[in-house]
């Protein structure tokens, strides 16, 4: 895990830190949906290592401003600036093209709903290989080497590798769907209520094995939840919102603690009493 | 034959159908969209051939048209007869003398020449589609190259047989660029796409594409490093005609299960045999 400070709200303590690029920049993003908002001038930065949580209740933007960042959804302004290979680069105007070969390769990006992330008509360790194959892996045995391995990582049996998920439990399906979206070492993770839809026990299991492999990758993430519990053991920092807009960011622990906004305060009450 | 124009199809459409086929040229493995009509045949018989082939024809042209490599089935005499009677033109069922091919499901034996024309019946011209039905996708995935998909089927096919299974519409990619079907051929005529002196012409009538190879276009069938393509067929010699490099059709001959293998192209396995080649059953049988 980074073991960098975070100075809250300072954009010079964070440009401070000199040598060193956001991974994300995020400036001003904007996305309406006629005439109702779906985000509105949130701005950002994602430091490389760093784990970030958007929490806020259902309808507030969220999964709006999760697409913008991923390229899925076009946002009306703002910009979103990713540090590429080659520098920083605005995704918003740079050609679908070179957005998608993002997606394919420095980008990963888990669904809530595992249907929508995987290709439920091919086998276990074809879904883990596609990436590979994407990006021009030729060597059938090292790619099922490759899935074989992360399949194990994801805490499934190696006898599963060539059943389809449509086989698999949702926990499951849900475990294959990340191992699908890591085996080809993501620069960032976008992940959309990746343990909603799934029962308690389920939860918790997943996001024990979600921690790990943050920890041990590394992963830089981005993650939309309801789920305080997600939000306390995996976001080094957190964004609330409500209608759109940013209504509270800080470091976890800091929000959590002492929430400003009475929308933030509602959430951690409503959850610590449960 | 007066009743119709020249080759069925009146001058404008086959005016629209061979500027289809100049872009399909220019651009060799693409997939270009076209306004398929309605031919006085169902779908399933080729109709995308036809309108290819109709539009390719001249007065002097001389037309083959095989089905599963034979001259002598109901659908390629159908379309024979169909051209003979629209056209007037010549037909034969000799490869070196036909300037126009009509073919469904083979390409033929001897080799074919610059100046002829290849046209291939194609049922389902994306190779894409059997993992993403959505044609917006598909159409995007072509643009931008993004073809891992295709090697995801083929990871399946080993996954689940141990081997490549996939024996007919196998995947090739066009001078590095385009992915393209080379319609329902069994992959053992997959290497005489490639650097062929003839033009070869694909038409999907019910998918209304049309796409091509002009000649000596390189076409790679796509693989594995650790499982290559090979050009498979059946580990025989023709009965007939003692072939050892066509391909074969296995038939069964009679109710206690004895079967023989003969060249599934009739003129390939016929003009040997006028030769005097014979083979393992080839004074009996014919
Ligand atoms: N495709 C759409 N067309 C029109 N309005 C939309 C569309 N998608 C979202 N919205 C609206 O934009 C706002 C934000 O929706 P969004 O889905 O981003 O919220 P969310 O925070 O992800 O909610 P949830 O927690 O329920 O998933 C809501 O008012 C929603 O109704
Ligand atoms: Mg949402």
């Amino acid at each position: 895990m980074n073991a960098r400070i975070f100075y809250e709200n300072s954009e010079t303590s964070q440009e401070f830190r000199c040598a060193e690029r956001p991974l994300l920049a995020v400036r001003g993003l904007t996305k309406r949906y006629g005439e109702r908002i779906g985000c509105a001038e949130v701005s950002f930065n994602l430091w490389p290592g760093e784990v970030l949580g958007i929490v806020g209740e259902s309808g507030s933007g969220k999964s709006t401003l999760l697409s913008c960042l991923a390229g899925h959804l076009a946002p009306d302004e703002g910009e979103v600036v990713f540090a590429t290979a080659e520098g920083p680069r605005d995704t918003v105007t740079m050609s679908e093209a070179e957005r998608r070969r993002l997606a394919r390769t420095d980008w990963a990006f888990v669904h809530q709903n595992p249907r929508d992330g995987l290709r439920m008509g091919v086998s276990a360790g074809g879904n883990v290989g596609e990436r590979l194959m994407a990006v021009g892996a030729r060597n059938y045995g090292a790619i099922r080497g490759r899935a074989l391995d992360w399949l194990e990582r994801v805490e499934i049996a190696a006898d599963r590798i060539d059943d389809r998920p449509r086989a698999f439990s949702g926990g499951m399906q849900q475990r294959l769907q990340i191992a699908r979206n890591l085996v080809t070492g993501p620069r960032l993770v976008f992940m959309d209520e990746p343990t909603g839809g799934l029962d308690v026990s389920v939860q918790a299991r997943l996001l024990d094995l979600l921690r790990g492999l943050v920890r041990e990758m590394g992963l830089s993430v981005i993650i939309v939840t309801h789920d305080l519990a997600v939000v306390r053991l995996l976001a080094d920092r957190l964004m609330v919102m409500k209608g759109g807009r940013v209504v509270e960011q800080g470091l976890t622990d800091q929000v959590l603690d002492d929430p400003r906004h009475a929308y933030t305060q509602l959430l951690v009450s409503s959850v610590l009493q449960v | 034959m007066s009743d119709y124009n020249f080759a069925y199809l009146d001058e404008q459409t086959k005016r629209m159908i061979r500027r289809a086929i100049l872009k399909g040229v220019a651009i060799p493995g693409y997939q270009v969209p076209f306004a398929s009509r309605e031919m006085p045949m169902p779908y399933g018989w080729g109709t995308g051939g036809v309108q290819v082939t109709a539009a390719c024809l001249t007065p002097d042209d001389v037309l083959k048209v095989i089905d599963q490599g034979a001259d002598d089935t109901t659908n390629a005499v159908s379309i024979r007869r169909f051209f003979q009677k629209t056209a007037g033109v010549e037909v034969t069922e000799a490869t070196a003398e036909a300037t126009i091919i009509q073919t469904r499901h083979r390409i033929p034996e001897t080799p074919l020449t610059e100046g002829q024309i290849l046209v291939y019946q194609v049922p389902i011209p994306e190779p894409l589609r059997f993992l993403e039905p959505r044609e917006t996708e598909t159409r995007r995935m072509h643009e931008l190259e993004e073809y891992g998909l295709m090697h995801v089927k083929l990871y399946e096919d080993i996954a689940r047989h141990g081997t490549i299974a996939t024996s007919y519409d196998y995947p090739v990619r066009v001078e590095g660029r385009y992915v393209m079907d080379p319609s329902p051929i069994p992959k053992f005529d997959n290497p005489k796409l490639s650097g062929n002196p003839a033009l070869q012409l694909f038409g999907a009538g019910r998918e209304q594409r049309i796409y091509a190879l002009p000649p000596y276009t390189q076409v790679v069938s796509l693989d594995f490093e650790d499982h290559p393509f090979v050009a498979s067929k059946a580990e025989h010699d023709c009965d007939l005609c003692g072939a050892s490099d066509s391909y074969l059709d296995e038939v069964i001959t009679d109710d206690q299960g004895n079967r023989m293998f003969v060249c599934s192209d009739t003129d390939y396995c016929r003009t040997r045999r006028a030769a005097g080649l014979v083979g393992r059953l080839g004074g009996e049988a014919a």
